[in-house]
């Protein structure tokens, strides 16, 4: 609209108008065309493979799966495609298991970074400004070192003989070490905290934008801190508790590293079968199938959520 | 709304002994170094309509918030209706206020917003929407009370807002610039019924405002402000007449203020020898001294343009039309004296056919004694 008119105003941009205007382009459209290139090529394209190989069988060649098309016996093209592998996933417990395990896991993580991340997110907001700037440097400054090496400082403290048993059986709290890795609870530290600053940044974006005047208005009318808490600023952040547990949930359940490193064998997450059906079974047909269905599981929550705030903007 | 038509008895502040219904007493706030409002004594009656009137940073927001309880004052003390506020929590105070930004909640509508006070208190949700309903229609937004703020013009919010505050009837309502974000036509409206429904409810309202025109429309007594301090109290003809300082004088309206020194006083008449107009006679004045310094201040419409010399007043001089604006119910000029003295005059368009006095014209300009007002700082 107005860049349109910009482009065509200004003398230099005419000639190049002209010349898009003849191809059907306008300025927007070649703004956008880039992300969308992109997207294409790195997420849309290799998307079709994977539902491709997931329609496929396995075989011990290389690559390891069935061709799509085959010449029949009488030279015929034919389209070799099955939902097998989706019918597989369907009736071994095994993977039933691990994708509600991982939900289960992501969600309590989820609820755990909010729960520490809304009061951090909120103290920052209020901050003044030279604190602020700092203790948002602070939630930041973990990205600065490896997620790796993160991980294993991790193992360090949860260890047998790790910071945290040393120091308890020092202090003569505990007589023999308590087992903290690989186990669940491990992988919730590790998850927690890892995504915690993406939970925190959202909130403190919107809590940033909170009008005091509001809250003031709240106890104006009588309302206590617990009670404007309740009715003002939880509502008002909403958004932003949204935003930021959508960035947790999404790449808890399918994280990998953090249970393969901090949980133990009984810690069933998608994100492990997924690389053990790639890597050690090689059943690259099965494989992409888990993935697809984990990418339907974490879309179609996405999708409903969207369309509700839709909904309730439109009113 | 004429002052007259306010019977004696509405004018407690006139009354000796009257009991003030808001007392602040040697009210002091310091944010680090500054001080927002240093010292201010304060008494606002049952039923007033009290104008807290400066400009911005005098520290007007300051005590209105300290009367809210958003700040607690660094010394002195504020009672409402006897009760001492030191130590009471805005959300159990008996007051109400009316933000300048309005602070509508946005995730309510304009219902919710009006009720949420009420279900404070603890009121059922039936009776809490009734009596929100019944504030809607008096402030005649009954129509849309399902309506987010966000869908709302300026004039529709101000109201919501109107209504939130009162709904609770506080003993005390505190209006923060409450028409700073209408437009001049729709602001003036607005007064009128603003005034209207703080008559009809009897509740005591305190409005800060920057705005002279609004506060002399509506206020009973105005409280001028400057730098923390309260300048001058009182009612609004008061200030416009009798300002007690030059501060006061050239804040409300526009004046003349010449510098000069008390000349003699002689019985009827005072005479003040002034650097611009020379002796210039008055009428006695109390508690000045021979020689003291003083200033003379005169509004512009007290200044008589004529092209005879007038013989009605011992205060003439001559003088040339440098400047004049036609704004319609009146003509501004600028006359400017033969020793170079400019002044600021104005005269009423009474008459539509008269042959106006105009630029370069050379005029006789005259003041009645009793026009002026001497000030000693």
């Amino acid at each position: 609209m107005s860049a349109g008119n910009a482009l065509t105003r200004s003398a230099p941009w005419r000639g190049t108008a002209w010349v898009m205007g003849k191809l059907g382009l306008s300025g927007r459209t070649l703004v956008i065309a880039i992300p969308m290139l992109w997207l294409g090529v790195f997420f849309l394209a290799p998307f079709f493979v994977l539902g491709r190989i997931s329609l496929a069988e396995a075989l011990i060649a290389r690559p390891p799966y069935t061709p799509l098309f085959e010449r029949g016996p009488d030279g015929s093209l034919q389209i070799i495609a099955s939902l097998e592998n989706y019918r597989f996933l369907m009736t071994d417990a095994l993977y039933r298991n691990a994708y509600l395990s991982s939900i289960r896991v992501a969600f309590v993580s989820t609820i755990f970074a909010l729960l520490i991340g809304y009061p951090i997110a909120y103290y920052i907001a209020r901050a003044p400004e030279p604190k602020r700037s700092i203790l948002l440097l602070m939630v930041i400054l973990p990205f600065w070192t490896s997620f790796l090496l993160r991980v294993y400082a991790w193992m360090g403290f949860l260890r047998s003989n790790g910071v945290i048993n040393n120091t308890l059986i020092s202090l003569g709290i505990i007589d023999s070490p308590i087992q903290m890795m690989q186990t669940d609870f491990a992988v919730y530290i590790g998850i927690v905290y890892t995504y915690l600053p993406f939970m925190i940044l959202p909130l403190y974006a919107n809590l940033t934008k909170l009008d005091g005047a509001l809250l003031e208005a709240a106890s104006d009318l009588g309302a206590s801190p617990t009670v404007t808490f309740f009715t003002v600023t939880l509502p008002l952040s909403l958004p932003g508790i949204v935003a930021g547990s959508m960035l947790v949930f999404i790449p808890a359940i399918g994280e990998y590293v953090i249970p393969a490193l901090l949980g133990g064998p009984n810690t069933l997450m998608i994100g492990r079968v997924l690389w053990d059906e790639f890597f050690s079974s090689r059943d690259w047909p099965v494989a992409s199938a888990v993935a697809i269905v984990m990418l339907v599981l974490v879309v179609a929550p996405i999708m409903w959520l969207q369309s509700v705030q839709n909904r309730r903007e439109e009113r | 709304m004429p002052q007259s038509a306010i019977a004696a008895d509405t004018r407690p502040w006139r009354r000796e002994g009257a009991r003030p219904f808001i007392s602040v007493r040697g009210v002091t706030k310091s944010f680090g170094d500054f001080t927002a409002v240093s010292n201010i004594d304060l008494d606002i009656y049952q039923g007033e309509l009290f104008c807290l009137l400066g400009e911005s940073g005098c520290g007007k927001s300051t005590l209105l918030r300290m009367l809210a309880g958003f700040e607690q004052p660094t010394s002195g003390t504020m009672t409402i209706d006897g009760e001492d506020m030191a130590r009471v929590p805005p959300d159990r105070r008996p007051t109400n206020m009316m933000f300048q930004s309005y602070a509508l909640f946005p995730h309510m509508s304009v219902e919710k917003n009006v009720a949420y006070g009420l279900l404070r208190e603890g009121l059922k949700k039936s009776e809490a929407y009734h009596r929100a309903g019944e504030m809607l229609r008096m402030v005649k937004l009954e129509k849309l009370a399902r309506r987010k703020p966000d869908q709302l013009s300026g004039g529709q919010r101000q109201r919501v807002a109107l209504a939130r505050a009162l709904v609770k009837r506080p003993k005390l309502l505190l209006l923060d610039e409450p028409l700073g974000a209408l437009d001049k036509k729709l602001r003036e409206e607005t007064q009128f019924e603003l005034i209207k429904i703080q008559e009809t409810l009897g509740v005591t309202f305190i409005v800060v405002t920057h705005d002279q025109d609004e506060a002399m429309t509506l206020a009973t007594r105005i409280g001028v402000m400057k730098d923390g301090g309260i300048e001058q109290i009182g009612e609004p003809r008061e200030i416009y007449e009798t300002p007690n300082s030059r501060f006061v004088a050239d804040f409300i309206g526009s004046v003349n203020l010449f510098e000069g020194k008390v000349d003699a006083v002689v019985p009827d008449m005072m005479r003040i020898e002034t650097q611009e107009l020379g002796a210039v006679l008055l009428p006695p004045q109390g508690g000045l001294t021979r020689a003291q310094k003083v200033w003379g201040a005169v509004r512009p419409e007290r200044f008589a343009l004529s092209r005879i010399k007038p013989e009605n007043t011992p205060n003439v001089w001559h003088g040339v039309v440098e400047e004049m604006g036609y704004i319609g119910h009146m003509s501004q000029y600028r006359i400017r004296l033969e020793n170079g003295v400019l002044i600021r005059a104005s005269q009423s368009n009474r008459l539509r056919d008269e042959d106006p006095i105009s630029w370069d014209e050379k005029v006789w300009i005259s003041v009645q004694p009793s026009a002026f007002r001497v000030l000693t700082r």
